[in-house]
């Protein structure tokens, strides 16, 4: 291993800046893209259950 | 064989939406696994670049994400033609659910390229061909969803937008090959199928890992998009709903 302390690591040689904002960015991306598909399911499911039920059903109108 | 699968069952929406729904915890656990041991070989074992120093380290996302943006328009491409060729409305919908994930590691792949050009080259952006061909992947990108939301109907969104992404996809070879074709600022290809690599053993296996796993997340991300994509197409898909719910529906009519 190359770091002799935290603070170094985080440093990344003077580039910390560079790769962090890389990493950082993927991650939040990655996040975004799973939050908002659990968001588009649970609305596409609460339209369906709507849909089975009753509800505004345009098949039925 | 007795092990024989009809593979043709699952390529209706009514049999493909649950066997999706089974993969997608299976590959998520994985993409997740192999992400945690790709970053700590990429930032604890793979040594510092002599060149390069600890900037290189962007490598282990950069490399992944614009792997995959290229490997999924393909796979877009290829799906939106097989929807063309066999009418077939899984195939459409799989090309749908890839779109969205694949402009998102073009977009990374740009980005995290800025934060690598900008202390080795100098310049967040360079006009060089690799980087306006990936840029121009992403604006094929977003013309495949823009088309798609731009057509109410959706067999004709379906097939224009195929149309776009097949026509599109001869970017892909010009974005693999333009730091051989053009004299580009880009470095040229770490791993080459017909050199090897040029890396660090322990480099190379955190990079692989990485995009191993970015490979995985897509696989996960995309069943999910998909399984979206069915539940908002179809008017009324009784088949994924629990028996219980099928009864109410039933009783309340």
């Amino acid at each position: 291993m190359q770091w002799g302390s935290a603070s170094e690591f985080f440093a990344m040689g003077g580039y910390g800046l560079y790769v962090w904002t890389s990493f950082v960015a993927t991650a939040l991306c990655m996040g975004w893209e799973v939050l908002a598909l659990w968001r588009r399911r649970a609305a596409a499911r609460a339209e369906q259950h709507a849909a089975l039920l009753g509800g505004t059903d345009e098949t039925t109108a | 064989m007795s092990m024989d699968i009809n593979w043709l069952k699952y390529s209706s929406p009514q049999a493909f939406y649950p066997l999706a729904g089974r993969l997608i915890p299976w590959f998520a656990c994985v993409a997740v696994v192999l992400m945690g041991v790709g970053l700590y070989m990429g930032f604890f074992v793979a040594p510092t670049d002599f060149q390069q120093g600890e900037a290189y380290r962007i490598i282990f996302v950069h490399v992944p994400a614009a792997w995959m943006s290229m490997f999924l328009y393909v796979v877009m491409a290829v799906w939106a033609g097989i929807g063309m060729g066999l009418n077939a409305r899984l195939s459409f919908m799989m090309a749908q659910a890839i779109a969205p994930t694949g402009a998102m590691f073009t977009f990374l792949a740009l980005l995290t390229g800025a934060m690598w050009g900008k202390p080795t080259w100098g310049a967040w952006w360079v006009w060089d061909a690799r980087l306006t061909s990936e840029l121009i992947l992403l604006f094929q990108y977003a013309g495949v969803m823009l088309l798609r939301t731009s057509i109410d109907d959706v067999r004709r969104a379906d097939r224009a937008s195929a149309v776009f992404a097949l026509v599109g996809v001869v970017n892909v070879p010009i974005i693999y090959f333009s730091v051989q074709w053009w004299n580009t600022l880009h470095q040229g290809a770490s791993v080459s199928m017909a050199t090897g690599s040029k890396m660090a053993s322990t480099m190379l296996t955190a990079m692989l890992l990485m995009t191993l796993a970015f490979w995985l997340y897509s696989i996960a991300v995309i069943l999910a998009r998909v399984r979206c994509v069915m539940i908002e197409r179809e008017s009324l898909p009784v088949w994924n709903e629990k028996p219980i719910v099928i009864q109410e529906t039933v009783e309340a009519r």
